[in-house]
């Protein structure tokens, strides 16, 4: 699916991700990252941090909902195919775990705070994306 | 705590919307970015140098203080080495990320549309999260 630059949807939708990364540390002295979020929601130790991590991610999906009809963007979707969506998803949950963060923790909340870990990390996973992307649409796909 | 749980509410709710606005949330438009020799769409360039110039700032002054507003302390990662784990676990999370154009938030805030891709996404990635437990820690 062709997708158009949004520039000033891109800078808006990236200072409201800043700003939430920003409440979240201030408030609650907790860093941003949803891969973290999840993986802890996964203990399913039910103590206050699990109900902080998860009305979070209420959030998320409760703010999708609700701007999505006034957000171009994101009114229609394109959905990764099943075989991709298993082995990707495997990756991502595996990959974040073992790094400790997502584009979320160590892309936006990391380099933040000028973490040499968040620099390499995102810098890494940037670098392979684009490979991986070259690889299945222009190498073996297209 | 309940101030806690609020904030974490609201922070959610701004970073769902962020994603929304942005675009983020749609897997084709990150992957577009990805994509230098195809369909190149620069948005999360923007997204990205927003998020993290906003961040900065806001982040500067929230470490000027002794503790955050309603917890006791901050509550930064205590792990600093660049080591194996943190270059393999990004390099794995990069396959995925090119492979789909999902990342953990974009995934989470999919849930919204109710398609049942999301869940299989989810699900694989706890899956992943699980089996990660079982590699050892050197």
């Amino acid at each position: 699916m062709i997708t158009t630059f949004t520039p000033y949807a891109g800078l808006i939708g990236g200072t409201l991700i800043g700003l939430a990364a920003i409440i979240l540390m201030a408030g609650n002295g907790r860093i941003a990252g949803c891969s973290g979020m999840f993986r802890q929601m996964l203990t399913l130790k039910f103590d206050n941090n699990f109900f902080c991590r998860g009305l979070f991610v209420v959030g998320i999906i409760a703010g999708t909902a609700l701007a999505r009809p006034f957000a171009p963007n994101a009114l229609v979707i394109e959905l990764p195919k099943l075989l991709p969506a298993i082995s990707g998803g495997l990756l991502v949950g595996f990959g974040t775990a073992l790094s400790h963060g997502c584009t979320s923790g160590h892309g936006i909340c990391g380099i933040s705070r000028f973490s040499l870990r968040s620099i390499v990390a995102t810098m890494t996973f940037m670098v392979v994306g684009i490979l991986t992307v070259y690889i299945t649409k222009h190498v073996i796909g297209g | 705590m309940y101030r806690q749980r609020l904030t974490a509410l609201i922070s959610g709710l701004l970073f769902g919307i962020g994603l929304a606005i942005s675009g983020m949330v749609n897997p084709a438009k990150v992957l577009n970015f990805l994509d230098f020799a195809g369909k190149f769409d620069a948005t999360l360039l923007l997204v990205f140098a927003s998020g993290v110039g906003v961040a900065m700032l806001g982040y500067y002054f929230t470490f000027k203080r002794a503790a955050p507003f309603f917890a006791e302390r901050f509550y930064l990662p205590t792990v600093f080495a660049v080591d194996g784990r943190l270059l393999g676990g990004a390099a794995l999370f990069g396959v995925g990320w090119g492979l789909t154009g999902y990342c953990p938030g974009p995934a989470l805030a999919s849930l919204a549309y109710l398609q049942p891709i999301s869940f299989i996404f989810l699900a694989a990635m706890a899956v992943g999260a699980l089996a990660a437990r079982l590699v050892p820690e050197k």
